[in-house]
């Protein structure tokens, strides 16, 4: 009976493993740390600066971001330019009717965009905008075909043009840096990296505190299982 | 102290049945001594519903069953209510593990024949708790009201369109509204926080009647009441349930909490499984996701309604998905007249019953893993040739149950 149980459960986890990828673009792997507080400041200030004027995070509250390590008075000063209090909440700076007249669709919301679209997506996404002609805002994307976004951060990364492959494999296409930008390809990625890191951040503030009390709650039900089953042996012994 | 004790119970007994009860189905319920690990999940269960009920509860005190609010007050329930994160997580982590202890709850049943007679009430009763279960997730799927909750919802309605002549009407009586709107999430929600809970207390109430009214059934498949002391009455293998199970089942208790507060504190999405990645878009009307999938415990039954491709005899394809689609759940209650075994146990059961059994489950999984994907037509294919396997496990139970090789029954518990 026992090796029928372990056969079952062998083989209906077989096709999780087998064909646990799906084919499509390769994504590069963020580098997320939600515990590096100085990368979270740093993505928090571009996040303000690049992401806030278009698109709200109105699930998130300004005062929150203590969390991270920031004061109050250092919250007001790098995060809120809008006049807005230190309790409210994060929301764009642009009326939605506009967004729509301007890109032909609302910026959505960014609160849980880590947790819908995934860190890695996010980070490779926001790397591969490149020069295209043919789109209405000039730009195009390599994740995202046609993106309504233009490349908000081209005067950083500069501008890029798509080189196209062909080989007895398929299209290979790829991005090649075609105007220098103010930052070098490293600090560029970095910089995106404190981004993607933050809006990971963003997407579940709580994250970190949840780990920590998991933790707690582990031991105690470590101890919690040593005690109930001393119990249960101790009543059980008279049963044969 | 204890003198006052027995007198205030004294006193409760002349007015309320408490101590005779207590002993009913508790301290002088017999169960059989040879409980396995399989035994847990009805006790756990029981807690997971506790779970639902409790948090549930403080869910609503922020929760908007409205179209606009809905989504953003999930997130306020996330971020600033306090411990607002953990009471949801809770809640949608109980919904998956509700459906993890009760599909293993029905296979120790399958396994050693706990809805043969005289246990097929139980069954029944467990099968319609299962009923309203299934209704319970969908409803609570479409509160968050994201992108998946929409057009999942969306899916599983159109299901009733498909029903002829009847079907557009009855949609649009569901519904309350020609679409999928905010009227239906404020009926789903008065049905999932009200109506449902309400009706699943009033049906595990009767479960646990009736289970204490036949007696557990237990690995071995034979009836422990058969055997009794001639002094006492007591069967001879029985035990009290408490406190000989009710200590046992508080390990089972931790050990399963473990594994649900794992989840609750170090994976809450499970990758995806419980929480889908698509759910953290806001619903959006105009917008069909390019992939529609249901949550995990759902996707068997999704399968099955993709797989019919054709349109068969006077019935177009979709009917025939719809009707595939409520016969692979429906078809559990005629389980206890499938099974034309003379033994009840799997212990005693031969290969053909062993290898029907594994190949259920194997299709169960299968099924399971091909809805969580877009179809394609080797998916559809597998689909197809699963579900067969699937519905011929119960029809043709019948014969391979009869002729199937089994040994002789213990007249004894064993160990």
């Amino acid at each position: 009976m026992k090796k029928i149980t372990i056969l079952m459960f062998v083989v209906c986890m077989a096709p999780f493993s087998l064909f646990g990828s799906e084919p499509g673009m390769s994504l590069d792997s963020a580098p997320v740390n939600t515990i590096d507080n100085a990368s979270l400041q740093r993505g928090a200030e571009s996040f303000v600066n690049y992401c806030l004027t278009c698109h709200g995070a109105s699930f998130m509250r300004y005062n929150r971001h203590r969390d991270i390590g920031f004061t109050n008075e250092q919250i007001l000063d790098k995060l809120v330019f809008t006049g807005q209090k230190v309790g409210d909440l994060m929301q764009s700076a642009m009326w939605k009717k506009e967004g729509e007249e301007w890109f032909g669709v609302v910026p959505p919301d960014l609160s849980v965009i880590a947790r819908s679209r995934g860190a890695d997506w996010l980070y490779t996404y926001l790397r591969a905008f490149y020069r295209d002609d043919s789109t209405v805002t000039g730009w195009n994307n390599l994740v995202f075909d046609r993106a309504a976004m233009p490349h908000v951060l081209y005067q950083l990364q500069g501008e890029q043009k798509l080189v196209v492959k062909t080989s007895d494999k398929g299209e290979q296409k790829t991005l090649v840096l075609d105007k220098q930008g103010e930052m070098t390809k490293a600090e560029f990625d970095k910089f995106v990296g404190d981004l993607v890191n933050y809006l990971v951040y963003l997407g579940e503030p709580h994250a970190n505190a949840r780990k920590e009390l998991g933790f707690i709650v582990m031991a105690f039900l470590l101890g919690m299982l040593v005690l109930s089953y001393a119990l249960k042996r101790e009543y059980w012994k008279d049963i044969h | 102290m204890s003198k006052l004790f027995n007198s205030m119970i004294e006193w409760v007994d002349k007015r309320f049945p408490l101590t005779s009860n207590w002993r009913a189905h508790l301290s002088e319920y017999y169960a059989p001594k040879n409980f396995n690990f399989w035994y847990f999940f009805g006790s756990l269960a029981l807690l997971v519903l506790v779970n639902q009920l409790i948090t549930g509860i403080f869910l609503t005190m922020n929760y908007k069953p409205d179209a606009s609010l809905a989504f953003s007050s999930v997130e306020y329930i996330m971020r600033d209510v306090d411990y607002g994160w953990l009471i949801r997580y809770m809640h949608s982590t109980g919904a998956s593990m509700f459906f993890v202890v009760v599909y293993l709850h029905m296979f120790r049943g399958m396994m050693y024949g706990s809805y043969r007679k005289p246990r097929e009430l139980l069954w029944l009763i467990g099968m319609v708790i299962f009923f309203v279960l299934m209704s319970l997730a969908f409803t609570g799927y479409i509160l968050p009201w994201g992108q998946m909750s929409y057009w999942g919802a969306q899916v599983i309605v159109s299901m009733f369109g498909a029903i002829p002549t009847i079907g557009e009407t009855l949609q649009h009586w569901l519904l309350g509204d020609f679409t999928l709107s905010d009227a239906a999430l404020n009926r789903f929600f008065a049905y999932h926080v009200v109506t449902l809970p309400l009706i699943l207390l009033i049906l595990v109430f009767a479960h646990i009647l009736a289970l204490h009214e036949v007696g557990s059934n237990n690995p071995d498949g034979i009836e422990i009441k058969q055997n009794k002391n001639p002094t006492t009455g007591i069967p001879v293998d029985g035990i009290p349930f408490h406190p000989y199970y009710s200590v046992k089942d508080i390990v089972g208790v931790v050990v399963f909490l473990m594994v649900f507060c794992g989840i609750i504190f170090f994976a809450p999405e499970m990758g995806g499984y419980f929480l889908e990645y698509n759910n953290f878009i806001p619903a959006n009307t105009l917008q069909t996701p390019d992939h529609i999938a249901p949550v995990w415990y759902f996707t068997p039954y999704y399968s099955m309604l993709r797989a019919v491709t054709v349109n068969f005899l006077w019935v177009d394809a979709k009917l025939w998905g719809v009707i595939l689609m409520a016969g692979s759940v429906v078809i559990f209650c005629f389980l206890p007249w499938l099974d034309r075994s003379p033994v009840k146990s799997i212990r005693y059961k031969g290969a053909y019953f062993k290898t029907a059994l594994t190949l259920f489950v194997i299709s169960f999984f299968v099924l399971g893993w091909l809805g969580t994907k877009s179809p394609t037509p080797l998916y559809t294919l597998l689909a197809q040739i699963f579900t067969v396997i699937y519905f011929a496990f119960f029809i043709l139970m019948p014969w391979y149950s009869k002729i199937d090789k089994t040994k002789p029954e213990p007249k004894r518990v064993k160990e």
